[in-house]
């Protein structure tokens, strides 16, 4: 039977030999590398669920009343996109439970990705020849931030309603070009025009998907192209041969099995764990807000930014010609931005190590590395922490401001302080392994010493 | 062993098979709190899924059993690099005005793209950014409250805020909102030319945060004696503080300008009226926005 069918396909494909070889492909066994694989998979969930989710949501925001089964907000007025979140959430079967899962698995989504990131960036393993593996990867990142931010704010809640009119505020900073540009985007000025609405929808169920789902495939071939990086093995030389399980059969119940795993987990979240319960925010309107306003997790470098940067305009002659959210808004994330897509190209320029690398490394023997990513990841981090000050001052009663006035000044000092740091401990650690390597190598000849003298 | 693995694993598959149709069970009898048991049933089937594959893998497939040594591609292949590098060259050779080819094509490539992307620009009248200073706000409209109802000077108490709207106006854009609060006539301190602006101690502003567009939520007053810092309108959003005793200026956070300011006047009847328009443009800041009202208008 299975023969039959791999002769069919190889007559009218002539597939054989990429499915023999897709049979045997290695993949190097090491649990950083599934992290990338959850990413994966959280995306397919996010696709399955989001299209259930278009069969229920009204892109429109034309006003209309609730009369669903909530009764508190029995006979308010909002608008069409709300509402029908709203009955997808009480009035649909099971629908409450997709949207919960759509949401986390957003949220896990971004989170694999970063931990991806920080997995493939401290092992060197964006090193030549994956560097365009890299850059995709990096790009992917930056998508999905603003396919997440899309997401919630179609929703037309008064959380989503408050993170438009920031994204608004800082597309309006953008020097020269921002209120134009936000003109086009937004059809007219806040709240824009409803056919803003249909923008932000075609936005985010079909064109970033599809830019995403692109990129993706990209990545994927790139990465089966080039095979996958592995760790220093003693049973080959490890720079030219893979060791690792093939497809079939050995991968494939562990690929499927975690797929199996993030879907699971999903799925518990979301029936088990709420997430954004927008009858509880109400619609949006202009004149409304409401404190303790926390966007998803992956949005909060981003508010960070926005709530360090001291209050100032750069004006001249009476007119605005820097706002302010420009600064973290739209300079802070592209800094980072552009320091992950270069850096591949920087360290080969400050090394001038131009090879190819099959092997990655481990954080310790590329001390300047891993200690410039320590501090860069700490910088973001203080800035993401920055974001969470007001619920700092809620839980833990430290005086907001006096938090504000610590990251100011510790965000550019600290970073610094992590990253010499680590430097120290990757270099005492890489002298500890050679103490240790001399004693083995001293025990060894001890040894041989002692059985050949037993000998004698 | 390897039959005790087989027999876990189909003890596993079965369970994920009766938890997906306790979840049809659930789903067609449509329970209370249906999404927990919806989200256990059909989690706990994907897990014990997951366990089988898992469980699959490590007894019938164990890694060091099956690992294979394979051959890493070769770095490069430069026969076919250079065969390709002959092909597109030669295609080059072919053409003998190059210059002249190449100066139409551009032509043709950039006109064309121009007309490709001129549509875009009916998403919205992006030159026109005299848009952005329109306001409701003019003299004589009356202040009312979300029902509708004239905010009556009388009635505004200090230590809390008021949300108003211009009276038979559009509420949903930017420029409708204002925060009314009453202070002490006494501390207030005004910038200059806004004498007669604040009746009775009642002041004006905008409710849109001059920083990013949300609205001004909050008000901080002090409850607890002169320790305690001035009253204050602050945004939920980023924290940007503004002192309503002058004139709405920036104490903390990061907003670049003051909220506009509104002047009010107290009609006849002892309603709330606009005394004119706004100091200033409401709303985020933009290249070559005006950061105060011009003289003319």
């Amino acid at each position: 039977m299975i023969r039959r069918t791999v002769r069919f396909l190889d007559q009218r494909s002539g597939a054989a030999p990429l499915l023999r070889k897709t049979l045997r492909y290695a993949f190097p066994d090491h649990w950083s590398f599934l992290l990338g694989e959850v990413a994966l998979y959280a995306f397919i969930v996010l696709v399955a669920t989001g299209v259930y989710l278009t069969f229920f949501f009204e892109p429109s925001t034309a006003t209309t009343t609730y009369h669903g089964s909530y009764a508190p907000l029995h006979g308010v007025q909002a608008s069409k996109a709300y509402v029908s979140v709203l009955n997808i959430s009480f009035d649909v079967k099971a629908g409450l439970l997709i949207r919960q899962t759509h949401h986390w698995a957003a949220d896990v989504f971004i989170a694999a990705i970063v931990l991806h990131l920080i997995r493939v960036f401290f092992t060197g393993a964006y090193r030549k020849p994956r560097e365009l593996t890299y850059v995709i990867g990096v790009l992917m990142l930056f998508m999905a931030l603003l396919e997440g931010y899309l997401g919630y704010s179609l929703v037309d809640d008064l959380l989503s309603g408050m993170g438009l009119a920031i994204g608004y505020g800082v597309g309006l900073s953008i020097p020269f070009v921002g209120a134009n540009l936000m003109l086009l985007i937004f059809g007219h000025p806040f709240p824009g025009s409803p056919d803003f609405w249909s923008r932000m929808y075609i936005a985010h169920v079909l064109i970033f998907p599809l830019l995403i789902g692109g990129l993706l495939t990209a990545h994927l071939a790139l990465v089966a192209s080039r095979h996958h990086t592995q760790f220093e093995r003693k049973r080959a030389p490890s720079q030219r041969k893979l060791i690792g399980l093939p497809a079939f059969p050995a991968q494939a119940p562990r690929s499927l099995g975690l797929l199996a795993a993030v879907a699971a987990a999903l799925v518990l979240l979301g029936g088990l764990v709420q997430i954004n319960p927008i009858w509880l925010w109400g619609p949006y309107h202009v004149s409304q807000g409401t404190n303790g306003a926390q966007p998803d997790w992956y949005l909060g470098w981003l508010i960070g930014a926005l709530r360090l940067v001291p209050h100032f305009d750069v004006v001249v002659w009476n007119r605005t010609l820097i706002p302010n959210p420009f600064w973290g808004g739209i300079l802070f994330p592209a800094v980072v931005m552009g320091a992950l897509l270069a850096w591949p190209w920087v360290e080969q320029r400050a090394t001038g190590d131009r090879r190819f690398h099959n092997v990655v490394q481990r954080p310790r023997e590329a001390p300047a590395r891993t200690a410039i990513g320590a501090g860069f990841l700490t910088w973001v981090v203080m800035i993401f922490m920055a974001g969470a000050s007001d619920r700092m001052l809620v839980w833990l009663g430290i005086g907001y401001m006096s938090q504000i006035w610590f990251y100011r000044v510790a965000i550019w000092i600290v970073p610094f302080l992590v990253g010499f740091l680590t430097w120290r401990l990757c270099l005492g650690l890489m002298a500890m392994e050679e103490v240790e390597a001399e004693q083995g190598r001293a025990e060894e000849e001890a040894e041989i010493a002692g059985s050949t003298s037993g000998i004698h | 062993m390897k039959r005790r693995a087989e027999l876990g694993i189909a003890f596993l598959l079965l369970g994920a098979a009766a938890c997906a149709v306790m979840f049809l069970v659930v789903y067609a009898l449509g329970w209370p709190h249906m999404t927990q048991y919806l989200g256990l049933c059909l989690g706990a089937a994907l897990a014990l899924l997951a366990a089988a594959l898992i469980l699959t893998s490590a007894k019938l497939f164990p890694a060091d059993a099956e690992e294979v040594v394979e051959d890493y591609p070769p770095t490069e292949h430069p026969m076919d690099q250079h065969e390709a590098d002959q092909v597109l060259s030669d295609a080059g050779g072919r053409f003998t005005r190059k210059r002249l080819l190449g100066g139409a094509a551009t032509a043709a490539g950039a006109a064309l793209g121009a007309a490709l992307l001129a549509p875009a620009a009916s998403f919205g009248p992006f030159l026109d950014t005299k848009s952005f200073y329109y306001s409701p706000w003019r003299r004589d409209r009356r202040l009312v409250d979300e029902d509708g109802e004239p905010l009556r000077a009388a009635e505004i108490e200090t230590e809390t805020f008021y949300t108003a709207y211009p009276e038979n106006a559009y509420r949903e854009e930017l420029a409708a909102p204002l925060v009314v609060v009453r202070l002490e006539p006494g501390e207030l301190e005004m910038p200059a030319g806004r004498k007669g602006w604040t009746p009775e101690g009642i002041v004006a502003y905008s409710k849109i945060c001059t920083h990013a567009g949300c609205a001004i939520a909050l008000y901080r007053t002090p409850r607890f004696g002169a320790a305690e810092p001035g009253p204050a309108l602050v945004c939920p959003c980023h924290y940007s503080t503004f002192d309503p005793a002058r004139g709405a200026e920036v104490t903390f956070g990061p907003a670049g300008r003051p909220l506009p300011q509104l002047p009010l006047l107290v009609d006849s009847k002892g309603d709330l009226r606009a005394a004119g328009e706004f100091s200033g443009p409401v709303g985020p800041a933009f290249w070559g926005v005006r950061t105060r009202r011009p003289s003319s208008s």
